[in-house]
């Protein structure tokens, strides 16, 4: 018997013009001790559906038609005070951002506490027992002990935990996860899928997860529902939806996922519905400015060459040397990128890749070691004429692109700016015909100039950022994570966009990003990053089929298997 | 912990000798404080033996050094026009300023506090609206007119409260007068007080209820409201709670320039309080009665602020441990 069902939901948001479907016509159901999939890409309503459920819908948002049961209780039609009772006590929630969703103020324990009162009709010393049960069942060491800390003492997987605890306070029957690992690393986010399965079954809870991740559809769920812009496209079990998708938009999503273990040259796009941009005019790169002879020195060997960086951040300022404590956030790093290649540098968060580009870039000054940029070491350069004509030469894209790019200027000006700085253009004019066919060139088309930056998605404002690292004709372009805040179909375009101008114009990148699948599409060779220090570096194919070093081998054992994925989705329709 | 408060701590210090450097040299350098004493018949020698007595001729050093430790002590030297220790003249008006400052700030919380929490919870209510409406009324008209409309409406027309003064007052202890414990004494404070809390109050409810509107949005709002948690707890608990960090801030700035602004209203209403002694030394160029107010004004708005930031320590817990 499903403990969760919901027949021909639709919620509906009144705008000031239209109504806007969030959710259409959608019916699913959970059973107990199973977990349900919910996948789709931003905006297709999967955390509508779970905010409906659970009766959190934003203002205005309502439901507009279709029901909702708990065990064969309508709850879509409670009044407030019964439907808060059911939250935390029959429906317990997981949100996305472990960092975010704990009341910094208060205790873990107080903030447990209270939700065993609120549901339970326990005693303070018995709640506070409950409490410690719980985080030792969420896997948390000495809970006696950690109970009592804030929640910014716990690490991102940790607080992730306390979260999870949080939820099954009141062994609630079902259990709705809206994104609960995409804030996660890789290790962390095995080890809380991990345990949320184990609870699942354990505890006999259905659970429903929302993600965009593949990835996390494939490892824990037994049903999986396909949603796109508001409507159901596809429903069933996991490995059927998976490894033989019928509906176009399923396969296209699927064949979107960048895979860890085929390379393909490049990233079959979603075309299902919403083109890759509009076809723009396409310049011709050998006469244009772009690809205009540049005025750089010619290079032999390796581009850019790293020897011995350190660079340690001071994390307790005295003014007795003895007394400070430092932070080692790079140690002794080398290696090499050659002319022309895509050199990936891989690792989890923390691990200091970040940081060694910020050090090339000069953002930071190293500790020690030295990096060469061709014949020159960009940490001697004293002059500031000098430190411009290297900057010149690099670039970088960043990985937010709602925070990268100045919000109160005219996408227009944010690619002019460096193109006037550096002086690279004679007169207006001809600033303005570059950027227009930059703009074109990122298939963007000439109109977007006019535009501010918040009237673009996701997708096209990394396509801007990237127009803008393009403006000063660099010929190293540093990308920092540059789709890990877009959607996979959206990412495979980018990606794919980074790829053909790399080809025209020859340019050298270092890519870094934690997810090893999109790595391995990008990059010629690899270096693996652990606490600052280069564990590995070796050739694409190698590392993946062959891995050195441990710490490589256990971030591949990591990954989410994607055996389920169907094969023939990769062959081009 | 308690290196951060002694870091507090000193550079409080700093502070307080910087303002009484100030302090010392307007008393020394504004106008010769020997003039200022004397008529215009004393002779050349008596003036001399004066200046000798005052220590005037000591080396610049030496004199603020002595201005210090009286300072210190307390001792701010005899007013000129009053021919009295200046330390008597305040010890008499500073519970009268500090009274009034109080009862300001206390009715400035506990209207604002309110206000701001159900402004921000009920945004769209019309209640909330007509409370930011009135609020601008608060922030836009200056002290004094509100006193003078309000002595106009309760004490001319209705004839329910005094217009000046602070009505009888009881003596606590050797220096200490209250007007908290006579009927005249509670009505005098009433107007006065809404005139100086008035403008504390809506800022503080307006900065309360733009705090809250931001904790509202946030995910462990959202959270603690899926766990199932009662209003109660969301909106009070872990609300407002998250809110006090800059609404402490600006409460203990506030309170600061409650007691150094209180001049307007002290005039205003008469209120025999320091501001209004400030006021009568300024007319009157009665310098050691101003360099004692700015140091006395300094003083507290250093303690308040020291005693802001340990207050930080006790709300959020994020800064008790291993600060970088």
């Amino acid at each position: 018997m499903s403990v969760l069902d919901i027949r021909d939901l639709t919620v509906e948001f009144p705008g000031r013009k239209s109504v806007f479907v969030a959710v259409d016509d959608v019916s699913l159901s959970v059973e107990a001790g199973k977990i349900l999939g919910v996948v789709g890409e931003s905006g297709a309503g999967k955390s509508t559906v779970g905010n409906a459920v659970i009766g959190l819908l934003q203002e205005p948002g309502h439901i507009a038609g279709g029901e909702i049961f708990l065990h064969d209780q309508r709850i879509d039609q409670l009044p407030y005070k019964q439907q808060r009772l059911l939250r935390g006590r029959r429906i317990g929630m997981i949100f996305q951002d472990p960092l975010t969703s704990l009341d910094p103020l208060q205790t873990v324990e107080s903030q447990l506490v209270e939700t065993i009162r609120t549901h339970l009709p326990l005693t303070g010393t018995q709640a506070r027992e409950r409490a410690i049960e719980l985080i030792d069942a969420v896997g948390i060491p000495d809970p006696e002990e950690r109970i009592g800390q804030y929640p910014h003492q716990f690490s991102g997987g940790m607080r992730q935990r306390v979260v999870i605890a949080l939820a099954l306070c009141a062994e609630p029957e079902l259990v709705i996860a809206d994104e609960p690992t995409t804030a996660l690393d890789v290790s962390i986010q095995a080890q809380i899928l991990e345990l949320m399965k184990k609870l699942c079954s354990e505890r006999n809870v259905a659970m429903m997860v929302i993600t965009h991740d593949m990835g996390v559809i494939a490892d824990i769920t037994d049903h999986v529902a396909v949603m796109y812009h508001g409507k159901l496209v596809e429903y069933g079990e996991t490995t059927k939806v998976l490894g033989a998708p019928e509906h176009p938009y399923t396969q296209s999503l699927i064949s979107a996922v960048p895979r860890p273990d085929i390379k393909v040259d490049r990233f079959p796009v979603v075309n299902y519905i919403e083109a890759a941009g509009t076809p723009q005019r396409q310049i011709d790169i050998s006469t244009h400015w772009l690809g205009k002879a540049r005025d750089f020195s010619t290079i032999s060997g390796p581009l850019v060459r790293i020897r011995d960086l350190d660079m340690r951040f001071e994390t307790r300022g005295s003014i007795f040397p003895s007394r400070r404590k430092y932070f080692q956030a790079v140690k002794k790093v080398s290696f090499d990128i050659e002319q022309g290649e895509t050199f990936g540098l891989v690792g989890e968060s923390g691990s200091g890749k970040s940081t060694i580009a910020r050090l090339i870039t000069g953002l930071y000054q190293p500790t020690s070691g030295s990096i060469l940029f061709g014949a020159t070491d960009l940490t001697s350069l004293k002059n500031r004429r000098d430190v411009l004509a290297m900057r010149r030469q690099m670039q970088m894209i960043f990985q937010d692109p709602y925070s990268s790019l100045n919000a109160r200027m005219r996408v227009r000006e944010i690619i002019a700016e460096p193109i006037r700085f550096h002086k690279l253009a004679s007169g207006n004019a001809e600033v303005r015909r570059i950027v227009d066919d930059l703009l074109d060139h990122v298939g963007l088309g000439t109109a977007a100039g006019q535009k501010y930056p918040h009237e673009f998605s996701g997708g096209q404002r990394q396509r801007i950022s990237i127009a803008r690292a393009l403006a000063t004709r660099p010929r190293f372009l540093i990308c920092d994570e540059p789709t890990s805040a877009l959607d996979v179909s959206i990412q495979a375009q980018i990606l794919n966009l980074l790829k053909d101008l790399q080809e025209e114009l020859r340019l050298t990148m270092l890519f870094i990003s934690h997810d090893l699948a999109v790595v391995r599409q990008m990059c010629n060779r690899i270096g693996v990053m652990r606490h600052g220090e280069l564990c590995e570096v070796s050739g694409c194919d190698e590392l993946f089929e062959a891995p050195q070093h441990a710490y490589t081998r256990e971030l591949l054992n990591l990954m989410p298997s994607m055996e389920l994925l169907s094969r023939a989705s990769l062959e081009p329709a | 912990m308690i290196g951060f408060a002694t870091r507090r701590f000193v550079q409080a210090m700093i502070v307080m000798l910087v303002v009484a450097l100030l302090s010392f040299t307007m008393f020394r350098f504004v106008g010769d404080p020997v003039n200022q004493m004397v008529g215009i018949e004393t002779s050349l020698e008596e003036r001399e033996a004066l200046r000798e007595r005052l220590g005037l001729n000591d080396p610049i050093p030496i004199q603020f050094y002595n201005f210090l430790s009286k300072a210190v002590r307390f001792d701010f030297g005899t007013s000129y026009q009053f021919r009295q220790p200046v330390s008597d003249l305040f010890a008499k008006r500073i519970p009268a300023t500090l009274e009034l400052s109080f009862t300001s700030a206390l009715f400035a919380l506990v209207v604002g506090v309110p206000m701001g929490i159900f402004a921000g919870l009920n945004r769209e209510s019309p209640i909330s609206k007509l409370f930011l409406s009135v609020s601008l009324i608060g922030i836009s008209l200056p002290t004094f007119f509100i006193g003078i409309l309000l002595i106009f409406l309760f004490s001319v027309t209705l004839q329910w409260l005094p217009s000046f003064g602070r009505g009888e007052t009881v003596q606590i202890g050797s220096w200490w007068t209250t007007g908290f414990l006579t009927v005249s004494g509670l009505k005098a404070l009433i107007l006065p007080s809404i005139t100086l809390g008035l403008y504390q109050m809506t800022l503080i409810m307006r900065l309360i209820r733009a705090e809250m509107l931001e904790v509202i949005r946030t995910d462990y709002i959202k959270f603690a409201r899926a766990r199932g948690l009662p209003d109660r707890l969301v909106n009070f608990r872990h609300a407002l709670k998250n809110t006090l960090v800059p609404v402490v801030t600006i409460t203990g700035l506030q309170l600061g320039s409650i007691i150094a602004f209180a001049t307007i209203t002290e005039t205003v209403f008469q209120w025999p309080g320091m501001g209004l002694l400030f006021l009568q030394a300024v007319q009157n160029v009665d310098i050691p009665i101003m360099s004692a107010y700015l140091l006395l004004t300094a003083f507290m708005f250093v303690a308040i602020n020291f005693i802001v930031d340990i207050l930080y320590f006790l709300i959020d817990p994020r800064l008790r441990v291993g600060r970088p």
